[in-house]
């Protein structure tokens, strides 16, 4: 058991299994959000269901579609359970903000992408700042 | 987060419910980016296409209308995801149809103004240097940030109707000085040329310093750039590299020197001739058949549609090449009177305006018209396509033009 320790985020307490990639995150450029996976080639996690997924990546990239889409997809059942960033952009907080999913980011203890492995089962609690990775 | 009486009274509902929303709101993005107190902005601007939005996002929007939420500052909106005069033969469903109606009905009700473009700083209100703003759309914001020297975060939509809403959004990010300070420093070796190598030279110090919270600062640079040449820079930075600002030495208004910028210490990178021929290698090949050719994103100044309706004037396209063009519905109107439209459309092209191509439902589309192999003189949507199913390339306007007729690239 490791206890990570972050900024206070958005969102409600969560557990979940990781899915992990030192990418950055588009919700438009990188997703089929009807399918519920990773769908631009160049994607590490290409074919990857990311649904009720936590997502761990580095940090948000691209356009400010996203906000609206974290908000579409948590009505349709369709999106992550959380989001961990390294550096969460501004539209991505905007979009858990409306969607009331659970995002953290500004980890003190490094990269947490290198810190958490895919799979990993995880207690994210944004009012704490806090990640605890049960292995 | 420090409120006014104003604020507080709007926290606790006194002052209805929409703007409770949008007081809380702005409080959960606030506290995530410690801003100390709201800024008072001039004007917002949202991204709300249908496409994004989704059933959810419209029945939202509703909610508030039907609250009688009003905007308080001017408000306009980013591209539509279907032109309600040219969307059956795109493949577009009635569904569509039927949620952007219902988008833009919400919108009005709100006294939002339905402008439909990502290029207002060329055809609205531009802001003013020191102008705090609340803007979607990233090339929009980049833009107002770096060559008008406004300052904005990227708003998506909910953030930016709850500052419309309000009249203020959180002060974190660009509206303070500190965050406007250079944090990476390249100098080019090669003068851009174009749009195309606008573009070309914004997606490669995007990629490179790739993250919301780096601020480049570009010395080498000695030709000034118009408008729409720094248009397609910034948008192409701020879709490779979620870039809100940049600066360019002795070009735009927050960087008369490095020093002024920020980036006088900083370790200098280096973008060589090479950088820039990578980025174009990754796409595309000469003789490959081309399904559409696409000039959007950002939509085209009347000077772009003008330089089109040219190359494009007595020309006829490949039968099997589609050829669409974005504009914004003002630049639509001066382009028809000018006879642009007209010229374009007799070479088989078909000009959409108040859309762009890559939020109107662009994987749909392509599925329903056969488009895969798609060339653009945008790097931005070239950037964003390959997600949607595409295979994109990149080439010069002139390029796209010899190759739609060509109905290959040339």
């Amino acid at each position: 058991m490791t206890v990570l320790k972050c900024h206070p985020g958005i969102g409600s307490r969560i557990e979940g299994y990781a899915l992990v990639s030192s990418d950055n995150f588009s919700a438009r450029y990188d997703l089929d959000r009807q399918q519920g996976v990773f769908s631009r080639p160049e994607h590490r996690l290409a074919g990857e269901s990311y649904v009720g997924r936590i997502l761990v990546m580095n940090t948000a990239k691209g356009g400010v579609a996203s906000a609206w889409m974290l908000h579409e997809m948590k009505a349709r059942g369709m999106a992550p359970a959380a989001i961990l960033f390294n550096r969460a952009n501004t539209i991505l907080a905007q979009g858990a903000a409306l969607a009331g999913l659970t995002m953290c980011d500004r980890f003190e203890d490094g990269d947490i992408t290198q810190l958490i492995q895919n799979g990993d089962y995880l207690i994210v609690e944004p009012d704490e700042g806090r990640v605890t990775v049960a292995r | 987060m420090k409120l006014t009486e104003e604020e507080q009274a709007m926290l606790a509902g006194e002052m209805g419910a929409p703007r409770q929303w949008a007081i809380d709101h702005m409080m959960k993005v606030g506290a995530m980016f410690d801003a100390p107190d709201l800024v008072e902005i001039s004007q917002a601007h949202m991204m709300a296409d249908p496409e994004s939005l989704g059933e959810a996002g419209v029945a939202f929007l509703e909610g508030l209308a039907a609250g009688d939420a009003k905007v308080v500052v001017p408000m306009i909106t980013d591209p539509r995801g279907v032109d309600l005069d040219y969307y059956r033969p795109l493949g577009q469903t009635e569904e569509m149809a039927d949620l952007e109606r219902r988008t833009i009905a919400a919108c009005a009700a709100m006294g939002i103004a339905m402008t439909n473009t990502c290029i207002n700083y060329q055809t609205i209100m531009p802001p003013v240097q020191g102008d705090h703003v609340a803007f979607g759309d990233t090339g929009v914001v980049i833009y107002c940030n770096s060559v008008l020297g406004a300052r904005s975060n990227f708003e998506g939509g909910p953030s930016a109707l709850a500052a419309a809403l309000t009249g203020r959004t959180p002060r974190y990010g660009l509206h303070l000085p500190e965050k406007r300070r250079a944090t990476r420093r390249f100098r080019v070796h090669e003068q851009p040329q174009g749009l195309t190598g606008w573009g070309v030279l914004g997606a490669v110090i995007g990629r490179a310093s790739g993250s919301y919270w780096e601020v480049p600062v570009i010395e080498g640079i000695d030709v000034i750039p118009t408008s729409d040449e720094i248009k397609h820079f910034g948008a192409a930075m701020a879709s490779y590299g979620s870039s809100p600002l940049f600066h360019i030495v002795g070009i735009t208004p927050e960087a008369p020197t490095l020093e002024a910028a920020g980036g006088a210490n900083l370790p200098r990178e280096e973008i060589t001739a090479d950088d820039l021929r990578a980025l174009k290698s990754n796409f595309g090949g000469r003789g490959d058949k081309v399904d559409v050719v696409v000039f959007a994103a950002p939509q085209l100044s009347l000077v772009e549609m003008q330089t089109l309706a040219g190359l494009l004037e007595g020309r006829r396209r490949h039968p099997g090449t589609a050829v669409i063009v974005c504009t914004s519905p003002s630049v639509y109107a001066d382009a028809l009177r000018l006879g642009y439209v007209e010229t374009i459309e007799a070479s088989g092209a078909k000009v959409l305006q108040g859309t762009c191509f890559y939020n109107q439902y662009a994987r749909e589309i392509g599925e329903a018209n056969g488009w895969r192999r798609l060339l653009s003189n945008s790097a931005k949507i070239v950037n964003i396509l390959g997600g949607y199913g595409y295979a994109p390339a990149l080439a010069s306007m002139e390029e796209c033009v010899e190759s739609a007729c060509a109905g290959e690239i040339v």
